[in-house]
């Protein structure tokens, strides 16, 4: 479904992603995981269409998407619940999500306005309250579902637990795995690795800027090296 | 408290001038992060639509109030087409040096082909009349400028606030790059901006226009200056401080012109703007900020 083959995007002169490729089929859950300045956000901001690729190609069902803007990709359909969520503080929970759904037409805009409420009920109550105003649980859910308003094929959720308390997460992780369920195509890039591995299909490591290991999830939860990854230790010298 | 209702009146009447540039201002500072000192241009080319209407077609003040709004409209297009459009995303201080230039170049055009003097066309007659309520006396030009702009910001209100594309409007002011990720697109949103605050200017500009009666290559310049200043005094990036600031500033200046003394009066600008000097100095984040306030 997504592809993305030898991907660098600089800042200037400085590469933030060297060379990446990594692929998600259809109905699957493909984590990314590394340490903070790895590039994981800029490698989803690169395929969202917020920043421009040096080098390298992203293909989408086949289409070559590399370079486009954002708001083709999401007609395209690919959708980003970006880093702090992003939400528009100062309107409601309502018009958020009707923002979210400006690419449908009215009908298929309300229909799943509807769905929402019913996958997140908690947003119905809550409906005419800014967004500002949502607790970090209320507005984490709030993105994912102004991300499902353009009913898109697959989502691109960074860092969905940041900042959250511990139950939430919990609820966040459920949230995840209800999305799988429900047949739809995640890659997710999170700093609490564990529990992402433990929902993931398969998932990818980045670090300084280059993927340094991938595979089933599952596989990747039982290597001990991946701490040095994350803590940036040579392997051999684990204590 | 007649002196105080008079002045109020007419306060209300200059302020709503500014509120409306003002408005234009603050909604494309929200969406682009550009002050447009170029948005005055709207005015000067405005005054240029009145003179040919009035005085060399003769056409009457109803055709020509609806031509300058029209124009207004379409210079403030033209304008982002022509300007704004290619130093899109490059540094906030290269869009405003943009603005300047688009401000020279327009003045320079009059100048070439319309010349630097002033060109005078006829008031509306009813411009000058004026209405006795007991010891008031109320302008009529300023009851319908009143008027006229509750109208233009409770339309410019329910679109903002009631349609699709007006949430898009306030998506993109607030973040753009997160609105551009929910498919909005940003070649049509800011398109959208300018022709919305191109409107408000045309209004704006018709009243302005009605009370001047001038036309020159240099007109746009006071009040452009004035809805900038009343778009920052409200805090820059918010629709009902831009319009608080309007109103503010339109009675500070005629309660300026009031009550200073005679020798002073000529001074009325300089004072306006050492008292908005002095108001920064204790509130430097404007009468609405944009945290608190309704953004764009």
């Amino acid at each position: 479904m997504l592809q993305i083959n030898n991907l660098t995007t600089r800042y200037g002169a400085i590469a933030a992603l060297r060379g990446v490729s990594l692929s998600v089929e259809a109905e699957e859950i493909v984590g990314l995981i590394g340490p903070n300045g790895a590039g994981k956000t800029t490698l989803l901001n690169s395929v969202a269409g917020l920043l421009r690729p040096a080098e390298g190609d992203i293909y989408l069902n086949g289409e070559r998407v590399a370079g486009s803007s954002p708001d083709a990709m999401l007609r395209l359909g690919l959708a980003l619940v970006p880093e702090h969520r992003r939400l528009f503080s100062q309107m409601s929970v309502a018009e958020n999500l009707k923002i979210g759904g400006v690419s449908v037409g009215a009908k298929e805009r309300a229909r799943l306005m509807d769905e929402c409420v019913d996958l997140f009920p908690v947003l119905g109550r809550k409906w005419e309250t800014r967004a500002g105003f949502l607790s970090g649980g209320e507005a984490q859910q709030l993105a994912v579902a102004r991300a499902l308003m353009s009913n898109p094929r697959i989502i691109l959720m960074d860092e969905p637990s940041l900042g959250l308390a511990p139950m939430l997460v919990d609820l966040i992780f459920g949230l995840v795995d209800r999305l799988r369920r429900e047949g739809k195509t995640l890659l997710v890039v999170e700093q609490n690795a564990t529990r992402l591995l433990q929902v993931a299909d398969r998932a990818y490591v980045l670090r300084t800027h280059e993927i340094v290991a991938q595979g089933r999830a599952s596989d990747l939860l039982q290597r001990d090296d991946l701490f040095d990854v994350f803590v940036g230790r040579p392997r051999g010298r684990r204590r | 408290m007649t002196d105080l209702v008079q002045t109020l009146i007419d306060g209300l009447g200059r302020g709503s001038i500014y509120a409306l540039l003002a408005l234009g201002i603050a909604l494309i500072f929200g969406v682009m992060h550009l002050l447009n000192f170029a948005h005055g241009e709207t005015v000067t080319v405005g005054a240029y639509i009145a003179y040919a209407s009035l005085v060399e077609m003769e056409l009457s003040w109803w055709v020509t109030a609806i031509l300058v709004f029209l124009g207004a409209i379409a210079i403030s297009v033209v304008i982002e087409f022509v300007a704004f459009r290619w130093v899109r995303g490059t540094e906030d201080f290269t869009m405003l040096l943009t603005s300047f230039g688009v401000v020279f170049v327009v003045q320079a055009f009059f100048v070439m082909y319309a010349g630097a003097t002033v060109r005078s066309f006829p008031r509306p007659e009813w411009a000058d009349r004026v209405w006795q309520v007991g010891d008031l006396n109320v302008g009529v030009i300023d009851v319908v400028t009143i008027g006229t702009t509750a109208i233009s910001l409770a339309v410019t209100a329910y679109v903002l606030r009631r349609t699709m594309f007006g949430t898009s409007l306030r998506a993109a002011a607030e973040d753009f790059d997160a609105a551009r990720l929910m498919g909005v697109r940003s070649n049509r949103v800011i398109r959208q901006a300018f022709i919305v605050a191109g409107a408000l200017a045309g209004v704006a500009a018709v009243f302005y226009l009605m009370r001047t009666g001038q036309a020159r290559p240099v007109v746009g310049l006071a009040p452009m200056l004035k809805g900038i200043l009343a778009a920052i005094v409200g805090g820059l990036g918010s629709l009902s401080g831009a319009v608080l600031g309007g109103f503010v500033l339109g009675v500070t200046e005629v309660v300026l012109r009031a009550w200073l003394p005679e020798y002073l009066v000529g001074l009325t600008d300089a004072v306006v703007f050492a008292f908005i000097g002095l108001f920064f100095v204790f509130r430097p984040q404007g009468l609405i900020p944009v945290e608190a306030g309704e953004r764009v």
